[in-house]
C-alpha cells in the first residue's frame, strides 16, 4: 500500500561507516598442503600431545616388556602367593593363581594390542573399501555388498566366532592371528556401513561433478574427493572399534575360542579374574584400566586428527 | 528521525507502530562479542510498507529477528530501544513476547521448503497458530484463512501435507499462518527469494491486498533493491550492521546519496538495463577490477557456430509403484546454435529443463535423441580419450560456490587440479600458472594457501572461475554462476566475465532464471518452459519485442523493472 505520507530521507554520515572493499582477504601465509596443515595443528594441541605420548609408551612397552619389569610373569607362579596383596617388588599384587600382576599386565600388552590394532586395521581396509564402492557406485554392486554385509552382521558375535572357529585351519593355528581374521570377518560390515553412508552423503556434491568435469576419473573423484571428505566418521568409528576389540578378544577367550591360555592377554587376565571379584577385585581393575587407558588414547588420538583435517576447524 | 505525531490524509492521528531507535545487537562467538548491529533506526507507521534492503550478513535479518524477540541464543539486544506502540519491548520478558507474536507481531520466514513440518498436515499447523492465539480453530476457520491467502480448495488442501503443495503454494499456507490471526505488524524476511519470478510476482500482489485490506504494517526484508522499490512505501539500507541510508523509495533509487546505496543500485541487475561489455564501449567505467596489464583484445569471429545442438531430447524414467515407470520429458526437441566468442544465456524457471541441457552440453549426461556438434563433431560418438580432450575445452561453472569446492582442498590444488589431471607441465610450471590465473580473477596470490571455507561466496565464485580456465578452454557452461551472490558481488563476478571474453575470446553458454542477469550479459537468448525451447533471438529482440506470452510474463515479473530511473543508473 503506498501512502503519501512524507517520509524523510535519512543518509548516515560517510565516514562513519568506511566503505571497505566487498572482497577483503586476510593476506597471511599457512603451508600447502593438507597434511602439513594438519600436522602443524596437530603439534600444537595438548590432546594430541599427550595421547601421542601415552600411544608411545603403550607400544614402547609392548616391544620391549623386559625394559618394565624383570619378573617372569607366567612360570613361576606360587600358589601360596594366591591373591596376595602387593609385596616388594609385585607393586600389584598376585593372581588368584599367584602370578605377579603388574608382569601379567606389562606382557599381556602385545597380545592386546597387536589384536586390537589389527583388527581396527584390517577392518578399515575392507570395510571402507566395499562400503565406498557400494556408496559410491550403487546400483546392483551397492546391493551385493549391502546383502552380503547384513549376512555377517546379522551373525552375533560369539555364534560366529564359535562356527568359525571350528574350521580345521582355524583350530590348528589358535593366536593373534586367528583372533584378528575372526574379527575382522565380523567386524567389517559395521565399517563398511558407516563409509556407504557417509560416501552416499558427499557423491553428489557439486565439487564431484566439477572434478568430472574436469575430466577425473570416476575412480580418481572417489579417491581424491569423496573419501576425504567421508573421513571424519570412518575415524571416530575406527578409534572406538579399537576398545570393542581388545574386549571381544577377552570375551572369545572367556569361552576358550579366542587367545590360548599361554599367551598373555588383558582379556585373558579380565576372564581369569572373575572369579576372585568380590574377594579381591583389584586383580580385575588393573588389566581393566590398563584396557581403558590404551583405548582412550586412541579415541584422543582419532579426535584430535578429526579437527585438524577438518579445514571448517581452521582459525587463526 | 521524526517522532512527532503528524497527521495523515485520512486525519488520524499517527504515532509510529513500530519504532526502531539506536539498536545495537552483539553475538557472543568463539573468539569474544561481535556487534552484528549498530545504531539501527527505523521507523513503521499503521498500515505502511518498509523494506530493509542489504546484502547477506548486513544485519537485515538480525534487526527484525530483534523487533519479534527471536534472536538466537548467543545474540542480544545490548543498546537501543524497540518501541511497539510506545512500549520497549528490546527486553522483554518471554511471557509478554508470547502474547505479541502471532496476534500484534506476524512473521513470513524465509524458505518455503523448511519452514513447514513436514509431518504435520497443512491444516493443523494453522489451527495451531490460531488456537495458541485463543482464536476460534475449527476446520472452517482454517479453511478460511487458507483461501484468504489465496489457497484455492483450501478445505481439501487443509487436508494435505507440505510435500504435496508447490513451492508457491507453501508460501501461501505460510503467509496465511503469518496473517491468521491478523497482526498489526507482519515481518516478511526474503518471502519469495526461494520461488520463480512469475510465482514471486502473484505472492507479492496478492500479500499487497491482504495487507492492504486489513491495515496491517509491513517489514518486507530483501536482497532486491528493485523488488524493495517495488514494493515499499519507505527503504531503509544496511550495510554491515548499520543503517546507510533510509528514505522513501523512488526518491532514494533516483538519487541515492550514500556512497554503499549508489553502488547498490548501480550494481543491481534488475535495475541496470544495458549490456556490460556495451556499457564499457561507451566508455562508462564499470568496473576497478582489472587486473594490471592493459586488456589484450581478442577479435571474437562472429560467424562460426562452436556449439550447435539439433533436437535435442531428455527423457526420464520416472518409477511409479511395481515394476511400472512413467516417462518424464525433461528436454523436449531443443535446437540452437552458439557462434563463437559470443554469450548464449537459456533462460527458464526451475523445472524448465535448462540445467539438463547444461549436462548434456558438457557430457556429463547422454541424450535420448538429438545432436551435440561441438566444433563439427557430434559429442555423443567420442570415446572416453577423446572426451578426456573435449573436456579441456568445455569447462563448467557451478551455481553453488559453496559446494563447488572441495573443502578439503585448498585453493592452489583445487586450481591445480585440472593441469594435474591433464598432465599440463611440471610442478612448476603448473605454480605458475595458478599465479597468473589467480591474477586474472583478481584475486592475491596469498589465496593458494587458504582453504574455500575461509572465502567469501564472490572469492570462490572467482576460484572457480580461475579452475575453469585453467585449461585454455573455448566454451564455459555457467550454470547458474552468480544466482548465490549478492548484488555487489554478482556485478564484479559479471565485470571479471565480460572482461574475460573480450580478452581471451572465450564463448559462454549462460544457464539462468534471472532475466535481468541476461540483459547485462548476454548477446543471444533461448526462452524454456516445460522442456521446450519457446523464443529465441538476440537479447535485444527477445527484451524489447517478446514474442511469446511466457516471455511477456517472465520480463514483466521482473521486480522493479517499470520504476523509472535517473539516465546516469539506467
Amino acid at each position: 500500500m503506498k501512502t503519501n505520507r512524507e517520509i524523510e530521507h535519512f543518509v548516515a554520515p560517510v565516514e562513519e561507516t568506511p566503505l571497505l572493499a566487498t572482497d577483503s582477504l586476510k593476506t597471511d601465509q599457512a603451508p600447502l598442503s593438507l597434511w602439513a596443515d594438519a600436522w602443524r595443528k596437530l603439534r600444537r594441541r595438548p590432546l594430541f600431545i599427550i595421547s601421542a605420548v601415552m600411544i608411545a609408551l603403550i607400544i614402547l612397552v609392548a616391544l620391549f616388556p623386559g625394559l618394565f619389569t624383570q619378573v617372569e610373569p607366567n612360570n613361576n607362579c606360587q600358589l601360596a602367593n594366591s591373591d596376595g596383596a602387593p609385596a616388594g617388588g609385585h607393586p600389584l599384587g598376585f593372581t588368584f593363581q599367584g602370578c605377579d600382576v603388574y608382569a601379567r599386565i606389562i606382557h599381556g600388552t602385545q597380545a592386546s594390542l597387536m589384536v586390537g590394532v589389527f583388527s581396527v586395521l584390517f577392518v578399515a581396509i575392507i570395510g571402507v573399501t566395499l562400503g565406498a564402492i557400494a556408496g559410491f557406485y550403487g546400483g546392483w554392486i551397492d546391493a551385493v555388498i549391502a546383502r552380503l554385509g547384513d549376512i555377517f552382521f546379522a551373525l552375533p558375535l560369539v555364534l560366529g566366532a564359535l562356527v568359525v572357529s571350528q574350521l580345521p585351519f582355524m583350530r590348528d593355528n589358535r593366536g593373534v592371528w586367528t583372533v584378528v581374521m575372526i574379527l575382522v570377518a565380523l567386524g567389517w560390515p559395521q565399517m563398511a556401513r558407516i563409509t556407504r553412508g557417509a560416501v552416499m552423503e558427499v557423491r553428489n556434491a557439486d565439487f564431484v561433478t566439477a572434478a568430472r568435469s574436469l575430466g577425473v576419473s570416476r575412480i580418481g573423484s572417489l579417491v581424491r574427493h569423496v573419501l576425504p571428505n567421508a573421513l571424519a566418521p570412518i575415524i571416530v568409528l575406527a578409534t572406538m572399534e579399537l576398545g570393542v576389540f581388545i574386549v571381544a578378544e577377552a570375551t572369545l577367550s572367556f569361552i576358550g575360542i579366542g587367545l590360548p591360555g599361554s599367551i598373555m592377554s588383558w582379556g585373558n587376565d579380565i576372564a581369569a579374574a572373575r572369579s576372585s571379584v568380590r574377594t579381591n577385585p583389584a586383580i580385575l581393575l588393573y588389566p581393566a584400566i590398563a584396557l581403558s587407558v590404551t583405548v582412550l588414547s586412541f579415541i584422543m588420538l582419532g579426535d584430535a586428527l578429526r579437527d585438524a583435517l577438518d579445514p571448517k576447524s581452521r582459525q587463526r | 528521525m521524526t517522532t512527532d505525531v503528524r497527521i495523515s490524509e485520512a486525519g488520524l492521528a499517527d504515532k509510529p507502530l513500530l519504532e526502531i531507535r539506536d539498536l545495537a545487537i552483539s553475538f557472543k562467538t568463539g573468539s569474544g562479542e561481535v556487534q552484528a548491529v549498530r545504531n539501527a533506526h527505523l521507523t513503521i507507521m499503521p498500515g505502511e510498507t518498509v523494506a530493509i534492503v542489504g546484502e547477506s550478513g548486513s544485519g537485515k535479518s538480525t534487526t527484525a529477528l530483534a523487533a519479534i524477540g527471536l534472536l538466537p541464543g548467543n545474540g542480544r539486544v545490548s543498546g537501543g530501544q524497540i518501541l511497539l506502540d510506545g512500549e520497549d519491548i528490546s527486553h522483554a520478558s518471554e511471557k509478554r513476547m508470547i502474547e505479541l507474536r502471532g496476534n500484534t507481531i506476524g512473521m513470513v520466514p524465509q524458505d518455503p521448503m523448511s519452514n513447514l513440518n513436514p509431518v504435520w498436515k497443512i491444516g493443523y499447523q494453522v489451527k495451531e497458530t490460531l488456537r495458541a492465539n485463543g482464536r476460534p480453530s475449527g476446520p472452517a476457520d482454517v479453511a478460511e484463512v487458507l483461501s484468504q491467502a489465496g489457497l484455492p480448495d483450501a478445505e481439501r488442501r487443509a487436508k494435505q501435507y507440505p510435500h504435496e503443495f508447490s513451492g508457491g503454494m507453501r508460501q501461501r499456507a505460510l503467509i496465511a499462518i503469518g496473517l491468521s490471526c491478523q497482526p498489526r505488524l507482519l515481518i516478511a524476511d526474503e518471502p519469495t527469494s526461494a520461488l520463480d519470478v512469475t510465482v514471486q510476482r502473484q505472492i507479492l500482489d496478492h500479500l499487497e491486498t491482504m495487507t492492504s485490506e486489513l491495515g496491517t504494517s509491513v517489514l518486507l526484508i530483501t536482497h532486491d533493491l528493485g523488488l524493495a522499490a517495488e514494493r515499499a512505501d519507505k527503504v531503509v539500507v544496511m550495510y554491515r550492521g548499520n543503517v546507510v541510508e533510509a528514505g522513501p523509495s523512488l526518491e532514494l533509487l533516483q538519487n541515492p546519496q550514500h556512497p554503499y546505496t549508489q553502488r547498490l543500485v548501480a550494481s543491481a541487475p534488475s535495475l541496470a538495463s544495458r549490456r556490460i561489455q556495451v556499457a564499457k564501449e561507451l566508455g562508462v567505467e564499470s568496473d576497478e577490477l582489472l587486473a594490471p596489464g592493459g586488456p589484450v583484445v581478442v577479435e571474437p569471429t562472429m560467424t562460426e557456430d562452436v556449439l550447435q545442438i539439433q533436437n535435442l531430447r531428455k527423457v526420464f524414467k520416472l518409477r511409479s509403484g511395481f515394476g511400472k515407470s512413467t516417462d518424464f520429458t525433461a528436454v523436449d526437441d531443443v535446437s540452437f546454435n552458439v557462434k563463437r566468442g559470443t554469450t548464449t544465456a537459456i533462460v527458464g524457471e526451475s523445472g524448465s529443463g535448462k540445467s539438463t541441457v547444461a549436462q548434456m552440453v558438457l557430457n556429463l549426461q547422454k541424450p535420448t535423441s538429438g545432436k551435440i556438434v561441438f566444433d563439427g563433431v557430434d559429442t555423443s560418438t567420442l570415446n572416453n580419450k577423446e572426451i578426456f580432450a573435449f573436456r579441456r575445452r568445455v569447462q563448467p561453472i557451478f551455481q553453488d560456490p559453496y559446494g563447488s569446492l572441495d573443502p578439503m582442498y585448498n585453493i592452489f590444488r583445487t586450481i591445480e587440479e585440472p593441469l594435474r589431471t591433464h598432465k599440463v607441465g611440471d610442478k612448476a610450471s603448473r605454480e605458475k600458472k595458478v599465479r597468473e590465473l589467480l591474477d586474472q580473477v583478481a584475486l592475491p596470490q596469498s589465496t593458494m594457501q587458504r582453504y574455500p571455507n575461509e572465502l567469501s561466496g564472490g572469492q570462490r565464485q572467482r576460484v572457480a572461475i580461475a579452475r575453469a580456465l585453467a585449461l585454455d578452454p573455448e566454451v564455459i557452461i555457467c550454470d547458474e554462476a552468480v544466482s548465490a551472490l549478492d548484488v555487489l558481488v554478482q556485478a564484479q563476478v559479471l565485470n571479471l566475465l565480460a572482461d574475460l571474453q573480450s580478452r581471451l575470446g572465450l564463448t559462454y553458454l549462460f544457464i539462468t532464471h534471472d532475466l535481468a542477469v541476461v540483459r547485462q550479459i548476454a548477446d543471444h537468448v533461448c526462452v524454456m518452459e516445460k522442456g521446450k525451447l519457446v523464443e529465441t533471438g538476440s537479447t535485444d529482440d527477445v527484451f524489447d519485442a517478446p514474442q511469446r506470452d511466457y516471455t511477456k510474463a517472465l520480463l514483466h515479473a521482473i521486480p522493479g523493472a517499470r520504476l523509472m530511473l535517473p539516465p546516469e543508473v539506467a
